[in-house]
């Protein structure tokens, strides 16, 4: 999948790009948190 | 060359207004140590990202990717899941609360007030003011060479000029300046870094084209590496197998977890007003490590596609055997020359950002943590300030001898022993900071007896695997071979010739300190706080704030005696 041989290398791939969208989304919902 | 010059003249003129503004708007010991404890949470993700990314890390781990293959994307994983996210969501409000509450300017002295000892304070400033001038020493002498041959100079004016920019935005404009001049940095590495995989994947037909020429090269893996474990470059390596073990415990486990408990990284959570600044430096921290690590591990694997299509050969073979050449030749021959510009300024940016936040905590363990706190001698200098200055300048002369010293002495081997140095501070703070900082911001329960015991296991286990069973390492210093007669504990003599010693899956001389160290460290820490007095009820409430505060003159002055 996605041109790897090993599927753990395709999750990470996309865990990285997860993380990501994470820490964007994290950013985004709590923009305004307050203390 | 004419472009190179001037493109460099307008960079240093950029970072030395930064500093100067650094400069103008520093006035006290909070503004030289904490930023002002205002920073933007834009130049606050960026410093922190900038920090952490050296040259070493784009140039070497790409390198190493170029050798291991995308299996090196679970560090960029843990970097991003732990590094940035963890960071900052669990531990920066923590970290910046306690911060606060306990008047705190630096790791060192974060951790010292939270269990009250000076011996903590002094303890763990010493710890980073031994190990970390060999880490800053390693990303010198890596951007010392890059400069000098990129310019034409010889390297050791391009090591002193380097060092005499860095040390005057550090030493004049303290964090302020070291943190503006980040965020252009940040800035830069990012552009660098988004063109780079934009252009290979184009170069390469696409993502998934890309990826499927990179899997065909699965044969074409040298004899060493396959007997190692080695299976292909969109492969992880086989399970227990020497590659595989250096890949997960040392690169994966050790930086990634190790990220957790570096002071210079730390104090960033405390230069911000509030806690909505650290959940806006998420999502910028999250991207700009992925278009780091993420970047820098997929474009080193796919070199060996385009060293295969040009020469005929795979990346580490085309680049002589050496790990860092493997980047640098792909920029050369695969780039146009205005990209090796835009990537020199790149480079310059990762070393310089690094480097000037490791000065800046080396001068404040050295002048604030170790001569005022734990020496107790405090109020002798004006604003709180001298002394941490003094001590930046004396960090900067320690990296650069050292700079000097290592390269003129051992060269290539000496390269070797610092870039080991790298691995040893980043397992040492894992090993003994992590388990009583955790603690610190977490629980009632970890006692001062318990932190400190847990500390010195944590180091004195962490140094003594390293120096006596980890390979790599305890070959480099060559303790063990003139103790032992064997270049590691970790290996024995079978009809006269060396085998690894093995449990099962676990070869032990191929296992990170960090994996042995920290268990122990935090073990320890738990088993002695359950037996010693704890800290006074009141102290413990100002800390985390879970209590109203009752007989705080009591606490203070408790504090005071102990």
């Amino acid at each position: 999948m996605m041109g790897m041989a090993d599927p753990w290398i395709t999750a990470v791939y996309l865990l990285c790009i997860a993380a990501t969208v994470l820490c964007i989304g994290w950013g985004i919902v709590h923009w305004n948190r307050e203390e | 060359m004419p472009l190179m010059t001037l493109t460099v003249i307008l960079y240093i003129a950029a970072v030395a207004f930064l500093g100067y503004r650094g400069f103008k708007h520093t006035r006290s010991a909070t503004d030289y140590m904490l930023g002002g404890r205002k920073i933007h949470p834009y130049v606050m993700a960026m410093s922190y990202g900038a920090t952490f990314i050296s040259t070493s890390a784009i140039v070497g781990f790409g390198g190493a990717a170029g050798v291991f293959g995308l299996g090196l994307l679970w560090l960029t994983f843990l970097n991003i899941f732990v590094g940035i996210f963890i960071a900052f969501v669990f531990f920066g409000g923590r970290t910046r609360r306690l911060g606060l509450r306990l008047d705190a300017h630096t790791f060192p002295e974060l951790l010292g007030r939270r269990f009250q000892s000076r011996f903590i304070q002094g303890a763990v400033s010493a710890l980073v003011f031994v190990f970390m001038p060999l880490y800053a020493s390693a990303v010198l002498i890596g951007a010392g060479k890059y400069l000098a041959q990129q310019l034409g100079v010889p390297y050791e004016v391009a090591l002193f000029t380097f060092s005499v920019i860095i040390a005057l935005y550090v030493i004049m404009g303290g964090l302020k300046g070291v943190m503006y001049t980040d965020a252009l940095q940040g800035t830069l590495m990012l552009l660098g870094m988004v063109i780079l995989l934009v252009m290979t994947y184009v170069r390469m037909g696409g993502i998934i084209t890309a990826h499927e020429a990179l899997t065909q090269l699965a044969d074409q893996v040298p004899a060493r590496l396959a007997a190692g474990g080695h299976q292909g470059w969109t492969s992880m390596p086989a399970f227990g197998s020497p590659l595989w073990w250096t890949l997960v415990s040392t690169i994966v486990m050790g930086v990634g977890i190790g990220v957790l408990a570096q002071p210079q990284l730390a104090v960033r959570y405390m230069t911000v007003k509030h806690q909505k600044e650290l959940d806006r430096a998420v999502p910028i921290g999250g991207f700009f490590i992925l278009m780091m690590t993420g970047v820098a591990f997929v474009v080193g694997a796919l070199c060996n596609v385009y060293f295969f299509q040009e020469e005929g050969q795979v990346a580490l073979v085309a680049a002589g055997g050496d790990v860092e050449r493997i980047i640098p030749m792909y920029l050369q021959g695969a780039m146009p020359a205005w990209f090796s510009v835009l990537f020199m300024l790149t480079l310059l940016s990762a070393a310089m950002s690094t480097l000037s936040s490791q000065f800046h905590t080396m001068g404040t363990s050295l002048g604030r943590d170790f001569y005022e706190e734990a020496l107790g001698r405090k109020g002798h200098s004006e604003g709180g300030i001298l002394a941490t200055r003094a001590g930046v300048l004396i960090g900067i002369m320690i990296a650069v001898y050292l700079g000097y010293e290592l390269e003129r002495l051992f060269g290539r081997t000496g390269l070797a022993i610092v870039a080991r140095g790298t691995a040893l501070f980043f397992g040492l703070c894992a090993a003994s900071f992590l388990p009583m900082y955790i603690g610190g911001l977490w629980t009632r329960r970890i006692t001062r007896a318990g932190a400190i015991t847990g500390m010195l296991v944590g180091a004195v286990a962490s140094l003594l695997w390293m120096l006596f069973v980890k390979h790599e390492e305890a070959t480099a210093f060559l303790l063990c071979e003139r103790l032992f007669g064997v270049r590691t504990l970790g290996i024995k003599m079978v009809d006269g010739v060396e085998v690894f010693r093995s449990t099962g899956k676990i070869i032990w001389a191929y296992v990170d300190p960090m994996l042995i160290a920290l268990p122990l460290s935090a073990l320890t820490t738990w088993l002695v706080s359950l037996c010693t007095p704890r800290l006074s009820e009141d102290h413990v409430n100002r800390c985390l704030g879970t209590a109203s505060p009752a007989k705080n003159q009591t606490t203070r002055n408790q504090g005071e005696s102990s």
